[in-house]
């Protein structure tokens, strides 16, 4: 497989699209949505910023599969890590 | 040892490994390496993460108070200072790509200079906590942490407004080490990339390091809404 070169074009998007991202992290930041919406908004406009460096400055859309594979299962373990710990420290009180 | 010489191959680039085939196999080889490096730092960062995860969802009040006191206008700034960072990195692997030598270099420095930008108000902002006694426990003898200049909201205790800032120094604290680290990385980088190492055939050093840059960039990503954000809205 051959290196693919991104575009400038998509550098400067990507840029402008991760400043914007941070303006509206900041806006919904500053504002009162009911119950726990500040907490989901905030972390989805961060799991958006983080995919786009991911897939064009880090070049993973244009990586191998093997690459793909390394950096999914590195999220899949962070995910067990999560779910077992969490649901230990959060049900022990029920006993 | 005549034996041992390594096997040359013809007429190839001097860059290449004798243990590679190609430049590309190298190449793979080389991102493969550093991803499955960035993958530990993932789930070392991971662990620190959790911790906050953990302490935010027992003590909310406390949480939220103590990210009061940070410095929402510098915390900002610093995250649009990193991002920039990364779009000069990301620029300087382009330039190494398509062979403008003159770019790449200008890229560096300028991600090196954004870089120790960014480390420059992040010391602001440790100051302003040293200032304000907010160095938890007593890692300063002399200036033991006290929350009475944080404004606590209903039901925050102090002692849990001491947890949040431990895990702010931990998390932004390693945050800075790992960007001390590409810096150093980066200087390197510099000093070869002005030298004219890297061009179209080669430069895989220069994009693996960017991998890294990148990384530190996404940790900051979610640190800055976690930290800076997570109680403006029940201030007023």
């Amino acid at each position: 497989m051959s290196e693919h070169i991104v575009s400038l074009k998509i550098y400067v998007s990507i840029f402008l699209a991760l400043l914007v991202g941070t303006a509206l992290t900041v806006w919904a930041g500053l504002h009162d949505f009911p119950g726990q919406l500040n907490v989901i908004i905030a972390l989805t406009i961060a799991v958006v910023k983080a995919t786009l460096v991911v897939l064009y400055f880090m070049h993973v859309r244009y990586s191998s599969r093997l690459i793909w594979v390394v950096f999914t299962s590195a999220l899949f373990w962070l995910a067990i890590l999560f779910a077992l710990t969490l649901n230990d420290y959060w049900t022990r009180s029920w006993l | 040892m005549a034996d041992s010489v390594a096997i040359e191959h013809e007429g190839s680039h001097p860059a290449l490994q004798h243990h590679f085939e190609n430049l590309e196999q190298q190449r793979e080889a080389g991102t493969l390496g550093m991803w499955v490096f960035l993958v530990t730092e993932i789930m070392f960062f991971g662990g620190m993460f959790f911790a906050y995860t953990l302490y935010r969802t027992k003590y909310p009040a406390a949480f939220a108070s103590a990210s009061n006191h940070l410095s929402l206008t510098l915390g900002a700034v610093n995250t649009a200072v990193l991002i920039f960072s990364s779009f000069t990195m990301a620029l300087a692997v382009y330039s190494a790509q398509t062979g403008k030598r003159r770019n790449q270099v200008v890229c560096l420095a300028l991600t090196i200079l954004l870089g120790l930008t960014f480390l420059g108000i992040k010391a602001v902002e440790y100051h302003d906590k040293y200032v304000d006694h907010l160095i938890p426990g007593r890692l300063l003898p002399s200036r033991p942490f006290d929350a009475s200049d944080v404004h606590l909201l209903p039901g925050a205790a102090p002692q849990n407004v001491e947890m949040f800032y431990w895990i702010y120094f931990a998390m932004t604290g390693m945050h800075a080490v790992h960007m001390i680290i590409g810096v150093g990385l980066l200087s390197v980088i510099l000093f070869f990339a002005w030298r004219g190492r890297y061009g179209p055939e080669y430069h895989n050093p220069v994009e693996i390091s960017g991998l890294y840059w990148h990384f530190v960039d996404i940790i900051w990503i979610f640190l800055f809404p976690l930290l800076y954000l997570l109680g403006r809205h029940l201030e007023h």
